[in-house]
């Protein structure tokens, strides 16, 4: 077999640092002070001000208004998270459903209108995409957050391949064992799914929690911030202040980080074929 | 004598109205997904109707607004608006800070999809090639993938601060004097360092999957036919890669030009004078800060179009690549 | 437990492609079916319209007395064990047999008496709480063979159970199936491509070719007259010679030579010679030797005969020169016309001495 060269390690230990070097920065410097990080740069070893950065940063008061702590948007980071992977699971199962196990008119238009959406992201129609949500007074509500995001039918190609790859037998062994098409749909295809939901579930969750232009547009209303729109805020704080709160920054960065880093290095061999298998 | 005899046509069996309307309401499609489907008038239409609502609500609608409201201006005090045809457009693509944000959107996707579907191929081909360590450095390439953008976009600003930022600082000491966010071509450099830096892990998962389902015996074939290392890489490796990284040249494009959004929004922080930005960035400025809701609509669109573009361009060229594999 | 039975049964696409043509057959209860013919000849289908897989688009489908055209498949009181198993992943072994009986609503007990007669009976006890990725082949053919027991259907619909598995499994799960049937009388439908899968099990053999049946008869009565050339050329291995030939004078003809007495019209003619009827004799019909089988007990000669290929299964050890002499057992040859590839009958003429030339 090939020999192993120290070279190859050596790029990989460059590319790994230049990867994680910068995050390990980060949490490292996000306990120390801002004057410390100030006058000395950032650390690469512990300090001694996590206890006060981190209390300051999940139960303070901050932004504008005063409305709201930490806590509060790691709290909304993690329902924009859940409630967009369960919301896109469940549509897109549906979705998928339909036009693979039914035969009816119109599902080769119904097809091509689902399928659409994957041709243009959010961005390209974010203007009247906000106007819409104004109109329908969704502005500042979870549904407004969360809803519009699930237009995309990412999840919905996915499944189709998926249940396409059943085979065509375990529906006809469950039509003579006389299963209709929801008891097929909950006794066979959903358990029968578990694993992919599962890696849906993770990306779908990344996905969620790192919006940022879309909360950016929905949320006035501080009580709804995620932590994506908590970093905008505290960096639109500074302008002006003497010595910036370098470490309060890291802070909220460490905690917006931290869920789907774990969830990535948790569930990696899940994640990894969710997402081969997804994308192409 | 071309007439065809009444008598001499298949007897057709009398059949009522409802058979014939449920055998046009079921009539086989010409590629099922399956060999047996139900044949249900409402069920599928049930399963179909969030997903529908959804889609027409939040998709159809804003997507057919973009349009229609690029062929109007639309007075700034919101006392309704005017019919202008075209202008929107030839404005948009006349005006000079138009084109050199598309300049400067081209030159941004070209440079970060080369860099980083370069590196991301590079540690993949390593990783895929040590036996020692390579879950650890897996995990540790991967985990970057799950930082959101402007998490991303926040750490670099601190590594590019003009007063303590470690790579200032590393300029400094080759009498380099970095202004990142005051400096243009300063202030796309730190982009694009961050830009890639976020999109390295998510090429490097995909290349390494690629290379892992290379079968062992074409790798050990190869292994007999060429000496040199590069060569079975170069003649062997690399066109079994092709679908994949064509398929990731895409999606680095598409990333390039709309997930850097908050990249840029954190390190230019709503101050776009003389500073870099990318063409989606400015339909966002020209339409929530500028309030030019015409112009912001036609400059959507033409992306639209270009991203319509593309994902076409990539369906077609997948589906043709794909049967390589 | 009914008999079943087909009425010009049809089945046509929406493209206009006919699969199935026009099939009647009678079959009586505890009659075991099975419907063999090569790939794309219309005998899943069949096996799937009966299912009620696929519509009937022509005729009439009946079990017992019901005509079953328009009911779902679960209606039908029928089973089927498919080529792939089709088990529930998910379920475990006792879940994959019960599940068509919880739908059906037969209570607890029932259910659990039923699945535990079926276990029992293909010895399946050890498995039941196993999912079906952890059984064998084996095993898992007789999980889906226990799905169909456990319904106590009116029918049993086989569509080509046996071919996932290997050679030597395949002839002892041949076995188990024609004794399981035989125990519980239950009439079935099987399909399948094998002939001699289909000759070892079936009371009565349909033998479809093009969607239309070419066939219907007992096994050896199936082998011993075939209906058409296609039969004849379908069962019985090695193949049935089909060498071109002429009538004359009440004589059939290959090239110049006399093989055999034939009354009916002179004119041309397919002459159907088994392998194993035909022996090595001093004189007779000369075949050049191309290449041999040696298969043990007997040999398998491949040879040319005017201009034709032609096997001979022999069983003796002589000694084989460039060309040899062949003759055919006396009442063992079949012909058919040359036009339309049915059968000839020769009752009249093969009674009389059919002789070596």
């Amino acid at each position: 077999m090939q020999k192993i060269k120290p070279f190859d390690h050596l790029i990989l230990i460059l590319g790994t640092l230049f990867l994680c070097l910068p995050v390990f920065m980060a949490l490292m410097s996000s306990t120390h002070t801002a004057i410390d990080i100030h006058s000395n740069g950032l650390f690469l070893t512990p300090g001694d001000n996590a206890g006060p950065t981190y209390t300051k940063v999940l139960t303070a008061r901050g932004g504008f208004t005063g409305d709201v702590t930490g806590l509060r948007m790691l709290m909304n980071s993690m329902i924009m998270g859940i409630g967009f992977a369960v919301g896109k699971i469940v549509l897109s199962m549906m979705a998928a459903y339909a036009l693979v196990y039914f035969r009816f008119r119109f599902a080769t238009v119904i097809f091509w209108a689902i399928f659409t959406t994957l041709l243009l992201p959010l961005e390209v129609r974010i203007m009247p995409s906000y106007q819409v949500m104004s109109t329908l007074g969704l502005l500042n509500t979870y549904t407004g957050l969360i809803v519009p995001l699930l237009a995309s039918a990412t999840g919905t190609f996915f499944f189709r391949q998926f249940f396409k790859s059943v085979p065509d037998e375990l529906l006809e062994a469950a039509r003579i064992d006389g299963a209709g098409p929801v008891k097929f749909f909950i006794d066979i295809l959903v358990p029968l799914s578990r694993t992919m939901m599962a890696a849906i579930f993770i990306i779908m969750f990344i996905y969620g929690w790192n919006q940022y232009l879309w909360p950016l547009l929905m949320t006035t209303d501080e009580t709804f911030y995620t932590l994506m729109r908590g970093i905008k805020s505290i960096l639109q704080v500074w302008v002006g202040s003497q010595i910036p709160d370098y470490n309060e920054a890291f802070a909220l960065a460490v905690l917006a980080m931290v869920p789907p880093v774990a969830v990535v290095v948790i569930f990696q061999r899940m994640f990894i074929k969710g997402l081969t298998e997804s994308d192409k | 004598m071309t007439d065809t005899p009444i008598a001499d046509m298949p007897d057709a069996p009398r059949r009522s109205l409802s058979a014939r309307l449920s055998d046009w309401y079921f009539a086989e499609t010409p590629n099922p997904a399956k060999r047996v489907q139900f044949s249900r008038p409402l069920t599928p239409w049930i399963f179909l109707l969030p997903q529908l609502a959804i889609v027409v609500i939040f998709f159809y609608w804003p997507s057919v607004q973009a349009v229609t409201s690029s062929f109007y201006i639309e007075d700034p005090f919101g006392f309704g608006s005017t019919f202008v045809g075209f202008e929107n457009y030839t404005d948009a693509v006349t005006n000079s800070q138009y084109a050199s944000t598309a300049w400067f959107t081209a030159l941004f996707c070209v440079v970060v999809t080369a860099l980083s579907l370069g590196l991301g191929l590079l540690l993949a081909v390593k990783a895929d090639k040590v036996i020692r360590g390579a879950e650890t450095y897996k995990t540790l390439l991967i985990s970057v993938y799950a930082i959101a953008p402007p998490v991303a976009g926040l750490i670099g600003m601190m590594f590019f601060d003009m007063h303590m930022g470690p790579f200032t600082k590393l300029f400094a000491a080759f009498g380099y004097d970095l202004r990142v966010g005051i400096d243009y071509w300063d202030t796309a450099f730190a982009l694009t360092v961050i830009a890639v830096w976020k999109q390295i892990p998510y090429n490097f998962i995909f290349f390494l999957s690629g290379l892992q389902s290379v079968p062992v015996s074409v790798r050990e074939a190869a292994l007999i036919d060429a000496r040199s290392g590069w060569r079975r890489f170069k003649d062997i490796i690399l066109p079994l890669l092709a679908p994949t990284a064509f398929f990731l040249l895409v999606i680095n494009i598409t990333y390039t030009m709309f997930d850097t959004f908050s990249i840029i929004d954190v390190i230019v922080k709503d101050k776009p004078a003389n500073n870099p930005m990318t063409l989606v960035y400015k339909v966002y400025l020209d339409g929530f800060k500028g309030n030019d809701i015409g112009g912001s609509s036609a400059q959507s669109v033409i992306l639209m179009i270009v991203v319509a573009a593309l994902t076409v361009v990539q369906f077609r060229f997948l589906e043709r690549r794909v049967h390589y594999g | 437990m009914a008999h079943l039975s087909l009425t010009s049964v049809g089945k046509t696409y929406a493209g206009g492609v006919d699969a199935v043509r026009d099939v009647n057959i009678e079959i009586a209860d505890g009659e075991f079916i099975v419907l063999v013919g090569p790939s794309g000849c219309g005998k899943s289908t069949l096996l799937r319209m009966v299912a009620g897989l696929e519509s009937v688009t022509h005729g009439d489908v009946r079990i017992g007395d019901r005509v079953v055209n328009r009911l779902e498949p679960a209606d039908r009181d029928i089973a089927m064990v498919f080529q792939n198993y089709a088990l529930y992943p998910h379920m475990n072994v006792r879940d994959n047999m019960a599940y068509g009986l919880k739908n059906r609503g037969e209570t607890k007990s029932v259910i659990a008496e039923r699945v535990a007669e079926a276990s029992r009976m293909l010895e399946l006890d050890p498995y039941l709480d196993r999912k079906p990725r952890a059984l064998s082949g084996g095993q898992r053919q007789r999980v889906a063979m226990g799905r169909a027991i456990v319904r106590q259907p009116a029918a049993f619909l086989f569509d080509e159970p046996l071919s996932n598995l290997d050679a030597k499994l395949r002839v002892s799960m041949r076995g188990e199936i024609r004794r399981l049937q035989r125990r519980l009388g239950t009439t079935s439908l099987y399909v399948t491509h094998d002939q001699l899968e289909a000759m070892t099990l079936a009371d009565r053999l349909v033998v479809l070719n093009g969607g239309r049946v070419e066939q219907i008869g007992a096994p050896l009565e199936v082998y011993h007259k075939p209906a058409s050339v296609f039969v004849a050329s379908f069962i019985g291995s090695p193949a049935m010679n089909l060498i071109d030939a002429r009538v004359e004078a009440g004589r059939v003809l290959v090239g110049s030579h006399d093989i055999a007495p034939a009354a009916t019209d002179a004119g041309p003619v397919t002459l159907g010679l088994r392998p194993e009827d035909l022996s090595l004799a001093s004189t007779g019909l000369p075949v050049a030797v191309e290449h041999v089988e040696e298969l043990g007990a007997q040999r398998i000669i491949h040879g040319e005969v005017a201009g034709q290929p032609i096997a001979i299964a022999d069983s003796s050890a002589s000694e084989l020169g460039e060309t040899v002499h062949v003759a055919a057992t006396p009442g063992k040859i079949h012909l058919f016309a040359r036009d339309t590839g049915r059968r000839i009958d020769l009752a009249a003429a093969a009674t009389g001495l059919a002789h070596a030339v």
